[in-house]
């Protein structure tokens, strides 16, 4: 009988998963060649700039590097807070 | 006559570059093309015992460059195939006795006698490298169904693509379907679908290959071996015919989107 250490759960615990999972994120970095604490810099300074006119939902800001074919773009969400009723 | 280029390069060692140039180049030859095979990794030549002609050399690339004999002179004509040409490596001397223009000079001479010149790269990404993909029409990335071999694949193909030098095409070597049945291997159109490029070939892991080798003689040459049928394919796809890819387990989709390339592949 297979334990759960060592048997296997389904598909996603074979080695072949495992090594193509790893490898789409170590390509990602690969190709991107960002050095450390960029894109967090980056998310910073969005949210700095984009608060001056309008405001956002810093805490849920996400900035991620989006993949298409062998094409890389940055892909920022960025929720604004709900309008707050002016007040006279 | 418009020779072609084709430069076999990986970025890792040991996957099987000296081995592809060889069968390849055995395989366009015998189909009757003019093939000139050139060993671009000076200093740790293969190509000739590989092909099983390291008994013939008297000159080598080096000595060519330098002036010390003539291209022909240095030329190994294969006895088995007559198509067939080694141009050798120096052995003692290194990457830099050779640069990138004389690469473009040798092959722009022999692009008007021949049919393909199929150039044997260094493993790295340094000058012989350089050296090797400099007269390239064509670039050819060997890679094996492990995580090192993919990632040191996608480096070279950003890097033929800074060079301008791209789209290159992939070869998958030594996949072991029982493996990949199991989901201990990367299969076949993970791998494509990871590094994103067009593929030319899928060669089954063959021990055969081994034991040819030893032998000098290349496995393309033997009629019934799959991965000679393998190396054979990709020789017959380079000259623009349409062959059907082989049936090793992969999916429906995946063989269309090898069809994609057949469609469009080729000239």
């Amino acid at each position: 009988m297979k334990n759960v250490v060592g048997g296997r759960l389904g598909s996603k615990h074979k080695s072949a998963s495992m090594a193509k999972e790893r490898l789409q994120l170590v390509l990602i970095h690969d190709r991107a060649n960002l050095p450390q604490g960029v894109m967090e810099a980056l998310r910073d300074e969005l949210i700095e700039v984009i608060s001056r006119h309008v405001d956002v939902d810093s805490s849920a800001v996400r900035i991620d590097i989006a993949q298409d074919g062998r094409e890389q773009r940055l892909v920022a969400d960025i929720p604004l807070r709900a309008p707050k009723r002016p007040s006279r | 006559m418009a020779g072609k280029v084709i430069t076999i390069t990986s970025g890792k060692g040991g996957v099987g570059k000296t081995t592809a140039t060889a069968n390849i180049g055995a395989a366009l030859a015998s189909s009757g093309k003019k093939t000139v095979c050139i060993d671009a990794d000076i200093g740790l030549r293969n190509l000739d015992v590989v092909l099983g002609l390291e008994n013939r050399i008297v000159y080598d690339l080096v000595d060519v460059v330098e002036g010390r004999c003539r291209l022909r002179q240095a030329m190994i004509r294969d006895k088995r195939m007559p198509e067939l040409f080694l141009i050798p490596a120096a052995q003692t001397r290194d990457k830099n006795a050779i640069s990138p223009s004389d690469m473009v000079k040798v092959c722009d001479e022999l692009r008007e006698e021949y049919d393909f010149i199929i150039i044997d790269s260094p493993a790295g990404i340094e000058r012989g490298f350089r050296n090797a993909i400099a007269p390239a029409d064509q670039i050819i990335i060997v890679t094996n169904p492990e995580v090192s071999a993919v990632r040191d694949a996608d480096r070279i193909i950003g890097l033929v693509e800074a060079e301008e030098k791209g789209p290159a095409l992939l070869v998958i070597n030594r996949l072991n379907l029982g493996m990949v049945q199991r989901g201990d291997m990367i299969a076949a159109e993970d791998v494509l679908e990871l590094l994103a490029i067009d593929l030319i070939g899928i060669v089954p892991e063959d021990e055969a290959v081994i034991v040819s080798t030893n032998r000098g003689v290349p496995i393309a040459l033997e009629e019934k071996s799959k991965s000679g049928q393998a190396f054979r394919n990709i020789a017959s796809r380079l000259n623009g015919d349409a062959v059907p890819f082989m049936d090793l387990g992969a999916d429906s989709s995946f063989l269309n989107r090898i069809s994609k390339f057949m469609r469009s592949g080729g000239d």
